[in-house]
């Protein structure tokens, strides 16, 4: 998408000649440019998300019948195991991190590169490798059957050789977390341009900074745990077989230490980019900066302790269900914050309806019913009903796909202008904006429905009375992959032909719009700016003509 | 007379109370559960009535809000000014804070006494408090024998038990106790009493019934919607699971964790007999008619 602009524009005079490639050749080069880097994690991720919606595809087509009757049964077991591994670790978490974060984060912090470049291109690079090791391993050997999770012992008795590449690809896919979040956590904390506070910064730099601590914290825990799974396959050693003297209620616990931090992973640099999103096309500051930022922080302790969720009816004792009970609900209040904030930030604005905000305020909706749900799944009582279920299938994609994919979307009709220069077609785009939101809700809103009265996940047959809103759920499927067409030709067509955007269409006021589009490669012709308020928007109170209002008064009106 | 605008104030208070109205009315009328065939079921079904009556009021007030937002603060052609500059507002920052607090700590505690009233408290390490003292001897000596058949677990004492949750409230008639064995890709139903092996459950209406469950291969789990009950059956860890069935009928037992291929197939079927019914058919489970039965599984 980004190969349309003449690679001259961005190639300042001084810069030695080397031995890099330049023009399209940079964006399959080994670039030390964080906006080539995140622009590579951006296309490859997009490319495997084609790959795992293409792998969801097989499970709605199998799913439109209560039979198994598409594709035979272990391979369905391979389609979910390779849908959940692919969207998770190779599309949301390298595009909300890597791609965003590569591209933004320097530009934020006022730096010309992140703090590691070289580390920075070989945590991109470790990608192509593991997801081609994935996908590869279908065809050669047969994937690994026994879901994203890998529970022992099934994943000790299902076929090894996929198992052991699926370990090795997450490994890599793990490692390359890890170096992003060490680069993150570096370039934030001690790369930030003389001046610039940490409390001036946007907030998408702190929700990486929280994302990037539960990366570096939690991710070496999936690593040492799928280590000694590998060991358990390859070498029959007994860690998690309980015939060997094993325990298989362990590996839950550390896997899910890593996987749900993994959730806020893929979650909180959304809510980062929908706090940069939401001002510029509402015109007015982002409400309540400093308690966004408690917020993250909040989010970022309480996601580490309340794993066990997963795990109410793996035989946990009482209080390990209470104490995980009520720190799971407790995260609903830090969360609150931020979308009551979000809220009162458009209360009063003047809102442009372009396709980047109506993706923002689509991931609200979608999020504020995924957190309902989610509310209702940290009670016990509740959750051993519904547990394992399509409640939680339902549950899930509100979050990871109405909350997280949304934001993508509406992130790439904010910045394309900044990546290329040029801007997307705002009627593709809403068309786009709503196939996916009609296809979306059809498709995950009645497995709310389907989880209560009895279908459990990760089926290829069920009880035949689920099969007309089966149906619609793979309706709904078919509406979200016909939906990619209009903007994948929106972004091919657009970055050759769309109209030229100016380095600031948006009239925005943090710092990757105060160069040109794109920008050059050390991000700015002389001096970076300081920029120390970043959702400066706004008309002044007293230009309003409320000369005696307080903060409340201004919030109600609007009459 | 000039005409006064309605105060803002009130305006918000009677949408506030619509919304409320709005969220009782689903929650008391829309029925999205199956059958209520257990006695901790109706707690399930109250628990959910509530959540289902916050979630309902916040998701459309929220929703509310913001379609609002969208329309009444759209931008207009023409107009490139900016919105209200207002940075924040800790009197209303606090305030929403403690409105998801407020309403977490309520729905905490409330199913915390839910909870507590399905027997989700119990301590499960010794299977004797569990019962207290409402158990028959008949019952006593059931579960002593399901244990000798769970030896395996360590000689000294009472085996190390995990999960489950259910009271054994219908103590009346005495616990029926069953071994559940979950294997790929089935249940199979060792009733000590008998010494026979069922390939479903047979239970009576009132009698409660303890489940001890232990999979022979990979992590299965056993899960009666219409129970409202799921424990998973692991192996190397005996789990228990204790309910009361109360309406006599034939629900579906499902195998609600990833097992293998045949996962979804991995079904049984759980029969709740009224109490006569239930005795005819343990008579005739009873080991001498399976002996002449050559062993088969009967059902």
């Amino acid at each position: 998408m980004t190969l349309a602009f003449p690679p001259q524009t961005s190639q300042p005079q001084s810069l030695p000649p080397g031995l890099q490639p330049q023009g399209w050749l940079r964006y399959l080069s080994f670039s030390l440019d964080h906006k080539v880097i995140g622009l590579q994690y951006m296309v490859a991720g997009f490319f495997f998300y084609l790959v795992g919606g293409a792998l969801a595809g097989v499970i709605r087509v199998e799913l439109l019948s209560p039979i198994s009757d598409f594709v035979p049964r272990e391979t369905y077991n391979e389609m979910l195991t390779l849908h959940g591994t692919v969207m998770i670790f190779l599309w949301i978490v390298p595009v909300v991190n890597g791609a965003f974060g590569n591209y933004l984060i320097p530009f934020y912090v006022g730096a010309r590169d992140m703090a590691f470049p070289r580390l920075n291109a070989v945590a991109f690079w470790m990608i192509p490798p593991a997801g081609f090791l994935l996908i590869a391993s279908y065809f050669i050997a047969g994937a690994a059957q026994s879901g994203w999770t890998a529970y022992p012992p099934l994943s000790l008795t299902t076929p090894a050789a996929g198992q052991v590449v699926w370990i090795l690809s997450v490994l890599l896919l793990g490692g390359s977390s890890i170096f992003g979040g060490i680069n993150f956590i570096a370039t934030i904390l001690k790369l930030r341009r003389p001046g610039l506070k940490m409390m001036q910064l946007p907030m998408y730099c702190w929700a990486m900074l929280g994302t990037s601590f539960l990366v570096v914290l939690a991710t070496p825990v999936l690593a040492g745990t799928l280590v000694l799974l590998s060991f358990d396959i390859i070498a029959h050693t007994g860690f998690f077989n309980p015939a060997l003297g094993g325990n298989a209620v362990v590996y839950q616990h550390l896997f899910w230490f890593y996987s749900h931090p993994a959730v806020y992973i893929m979650v909180l640099p959304a809510f980062g980019l929908v706090s940069e999103i939401l001002p510029v096309h509402a015109r007015k500051p982002l409400f309540g900066y400093t308690t966004m930022v408690y917020s993250i922080l909040g989010i970022v302790f309480l996601g580490l302790i309340v794993w066990a969720h997963h795990m109410f009816t793996s035989g946990t004792p009482p209080w390990m269900r209470l104490f995980f009970t009520i720190a799971t609900a407790f995260i609903a209040v830090p969360t609150g914050i931020k979308f009551f904030n979000w809220l009162a930030t458009l209360w009063g604005g003047k809102i442009a309806l372009n396709s980047a905000m109506l993706f923002s305020c689509a991931f609200i909706v979608h999020f504020v019913f995924g957190g309902i749900t989610g509310v209702a799944l940290a009670q016990v009582p509740f959750d051993i009903h519904v547990h394992d279920t399509y409640f939680v299938v339902g549950h899930f994609h509100y979050i990871v796909y109405g909350g997280t994919v949304f934001v993508v979307f509406g992130s790439i009709y904010h910045w394309f202008p900044k990546f290329t220069g040029r801007m997307l077609n705002e009627h593709l785009g809403r068309l786009h904006f709503a196939l996916t939101f009609i296809g979306f809700n059809l498709c995950f809103a009645p497995q709310h429905w389907l989880g209560l009265n009895g279908m459990p996940r990760r089926v290829a047959e069920y009880d035949p009375q689920f099969t007309m809103l089966n149906q619609v759920s793979s309706v709904g499927a078919l509406l979200m992959a016909i939906s990619t067409l209009p903007f994948l030709i929106n972004v091919a067509w657009s970055a050759w032909a769309g109209p030229v955007a100016g380095d600031n269409p948006w009239r925005a006021l943090t710092p990757e719009w105060l160069t040109s589009s794109p920008p050059p490669v050390e991000n700015w012709i002389g001096p970076a700016p300081l920029v120390t308020h970043p959702y400066g928007y706004g008309v002044a109170e007293d230009q309003i003509d409320l000369k005696s209002a307080t903060g409340q008064q201004l919030w109600s009106r609007g009459r | 007379m000039r005409s006064v605008p309605i105060p803002s104030a009130i305006l918000t208070l009677v949408v506030g109370m619509i919304l409320v109205v709005a969220g009782f009315w689903v929650g008391q009328n829309i029925n999205l559960l199956p059958a209520a065939a257990s006695s901790n079921a109706p707690l399930y079904d109250e628990l959910f009535a509530v959540l289902f009556t916050i979630g309902t009021i916040l998701f459309l007030g929220i929703l509310g809000l913001l379609i609002f937002s969208l329309v009444r603060f759209r931008r207009r052609d023409g107009d490139s000014g900016d919105g209200v500059a207002v940075e924040g507002n800790l009197q209303l920052e606090i305030f929403w804070t403690a409105i998801p607090a407020i309403v977490v700590l309520f729905v905490g505690i409330y199913s915390y006494d839910i909870y507590d009233r399905m027997g989700g408290m119990i301590p499960l390490a010794d299977p004797h408090s569990m019962h207290g003292s409402m158990d028959s001897p008949v019952a006593q000596v059931s579960v002593r024998s399901s244990q000798n058949l769970q030896s395996s677990e360590g000689e000294a004492g009472t085996p190390r038990l995990w999960g489950g949750i259910g009271a054994a409230s219908g103590g009346s008639s005495g616990i029926l106790p069953v071994d559940v064995t979950a294997l790929q890709f089935a249940f199979l139903f060792h009733y000590p009493e008998g010494d026979f092996i069922s390939g479903e459950l047979h239970v009576k209406s009132g009698q409660t019934v303890e489940l001890r469950m232990e999979a022979r291969d990979v992590i299965h789990a056993f899960w009666v919607p219409e129970f409202r009950l799921k424990q998973d059956v692991i192996p190397g860890q005996p789990t228990v699971l204790t309910f009361t069935p109360t309406l006599p009928g034939r629900y579906p037992i499902i195998c609600a964790e990833l097992c293998g291929p045949y996962h979804g197939g991995m079904r049984s079927t759980v029969v709740v007999h009224e109490p006569e019914a239930f005795d005819r058919w343990l008579d005739s489970n009873l080991p001498a008619t399976v002996a002449s039965a050559a062993g088969a599984p009967t059902g």
